[in-house]
């Protein structure tokens, strides 16, 4: 069940003066159940990129294929796709409309021809794995503080119990707290559900922690596409395109042009304390 | 599909009609609406025609990019013309069931579709080579005698080129939210025209909601910026005419008397 992007080429507003190219031979192969960060600076088509993946856009030249088939033949049922490889946008108010969060959770499953039962207890469902208290359920969706309003978004998206979730930026807004357990939530439902996750980000910091696979986009071109710390090993490069390697990999660079012996590598917080504290031979 | 409505976007590019005043513009485009109207023959139609492509040509925007906008009245178009085709009184010329088409009906059919193709395409180009503050600062000029009636002329102008500067940006917002409800499963292009109109509320909600917040927060920064309408407000850009702009004018009056002539009293 993997997405596989073949010399994909977009271009916006094609034919007027104002065409610009959002993407430009971008090849990938995302297999089944990994997470992948997918980062950029803004601008650089990341989000052009996902949304060609669950066939909203449509490539300029080259193909996208699910499962082995190409999505823009003519006889490929999109829509069906797009409860596969489930999008969840930017900003949550994007996509909330209804009277209360349970009945909106409902609306994706509903779209799919579901029976009655069937939609509410995937939309339960969807929103006890969100980890969204039941107090809540039926408010407006309106009401909510960011980080809960973003909850019900992703449990809108996750009722129609895609095998793919792809979510632009779901931190953008959040206050630090917001931030971490959104994306923890995020981890748990790549560790539980062992579904795909491509999780859209501006900040190396967000991702470092929990993905296996960065994809950096600059200018409409893939410019890295590796494990983390082969990616933050190219954090010159990185700079140069106006994104930042994680603070821990700059403070392991430091440490080890001072002549400690550590390793540069590691990416995460946790790593990082155990290098510097083996490097000091205290453990 | 939204980004094929054209009217109301401006076409950034360097040309003659983008440099000409505003007000210019504007008259020029009043004028060329009444020509239409005043034109009954087929001989004033092409003067306008040959108007119309002149300045096109001269306005430096693509052709496509000003047609693409009449997809969006193709259906009030077809509409009026059946209308105009079926209803006119006059000498048969074809008759079958309860429907008759006329002489007279063709004619008018055919001159409304005329009227209505041009009129969209000469409001459009003006659209299309004007920024939205440079026509709205254009209209409160033009519009400034008024005031001696008490009409608030300024205020005017400004909602309008608030409501002119929007029009993209919620254009844009409800692309993002359609793809947002499609990326649920929402379809919005097939069924009847109730379920058709019913898909509409997971689209018109959010839309309502996030354009009353813009209300708010313009509403917010204008008054931060100390905004109290238009008496004792000065411009930076005053608007003052040049020699192309007379020389447009010359080349409307032309024009007009030219339609008058040949579309009205000499054929």
């Amino acid at each position: 069940m993997s997405i596989i992007l073949d010399h994909v080429n977009y271009i916006y507003d094609e034919d007027t003066a104002m065409a610009h190219p959002a993407l430009i031979d971008v090849c990938l192969n995302i297999p089944n159940g990994q997470f992948v960060g997918l980062i950029g600076h803004t601008g650089s088509g990341k989000s052009t990129l996902i949304q060609h993946m669950n066939g909203l856009e449509k490539p300029t030249s080259g193909s996208v294929f699910y499962d082995g088939k190409d999505i823009h033949d003519a006889d490929y049922d999109r829509k069906a796709l797009r409860a596969k490889v489930g999008l969840v946008f930017q900003y949550p108010e994007h996509q909330l409309f209804e009277t209360d969060c349970f009945k909106d959770v409902c609306f994706g499953p509903k779209n799919l021809g579901l029976p009655q039962k069937e939609v509410e207890l995937r939309a339960y469902e969807a929103l006890k794995q969100v980890g969204f208290d039941d107090e809540y359920f039926y408010q407006s969706p309106f009401d909510l503080s960011g980080g809960q309003k973003r909850r019900v978004a992703i449990a809108g998206v996750l009722a129609m119990k895609p095998e793919v979730l792809i979510l632009d930026e779901p931190t953008a807004g959040l206050d630090p707290k917001g931030r971490e357990d959104i994306l923890n939530l995020i981890s748990k439902l790549h560790k539980e559900m062992g579904i795909t996750i491509i999780l859209v980000s501006h900040s190396m910091e967000d991702v470092a922690n929990y993905v296996q696979r960065i994809i950096v986009m600059n200018k409409g071109r893939v410019a890295f596409d590796d494990e983390p710390k082969e990616v933050f090993r190219h954090y010159k490069e990185l700079e140069q395109i106006g994104l930042a390697a994680p603070q821990v990999t700059y403070i392991m660079q430091e440490l080890k042009q001072a002549g400690f012996p550590v390793d540069s590598d590691v990416t995460t917080l946790e790593d990082a304390k155990n290098e510097i504290l083996k490097a000091f031979g205290k453990c | 599909m939204l980004r094929d409505i054209t009217l109301g976007q401006y076409y950034r590019t360097e040309s003659v009609v983008h440099k000409l005043d505003p007000r210019v513009k504007l008259v020029a485009t009043f004028m060329f609406i009444i020509s239409l109207f005043v034109a009954n023959n087929i001989i004033g139609y092409i003067i306008a025609a040959l108007f119309l492509i002149m300045c096109i040509a001269l306005s430096n925007v693509p052709p496509k990019f000003i047609f693409r906008g009449m997809k969006t009245i193709f259906f009030l178009l077809v509409i009026t013309m059946i209308f105009n085709l079926f209803l006119t009184p006059g000498k048969e010329l074809v008759s079958f069931w309860k429907f008759t088409i006329t002489y007279e009906g063709v004619k008018m059919a055919s001159m409304m579709a005329i009227r209505l193709i041009f009129l969209i395409t000469g409001s459009s180009l003006m659209t299309l080579t004007t920024t939205p503050n440079n026509l709205t600062d254009g209209l409160e000029r033009l519009l400034r005698p008024l005031k001696l009636f008490k009409v608030p002329v300024h205020e005017i102008a400004m909602m309008m080129s608030i409501a002119l500067r929007f029009i993209p940006i919620l254009m844009e917002e409800t692309d993002k939210i359609m793809k947002a409800q499609m990326a649920r499963g929402a379809d919005f292009e097939s069924g009847s025209l109730i379920t058709r109109a019913k898909s509409l509320v997971p689209l018109l909600v959010p839309l309502f909601i996030s354009a009353f917040r813009r209300a708010n927060d313009l509403a917010m920064a204008m008054e931060a910026r100390c905004y109290r309408g238009g008496e004792g407000r000065t411009k930076m850009k005053p608007l003052i005419y040049s020699n192309i702009d007379r020389i447009a004018y010359l080349v409307i009056i032309v024009y007009l008397a030219l339609v008058i002539i040949c579309g009205r009293i000499l054929f």
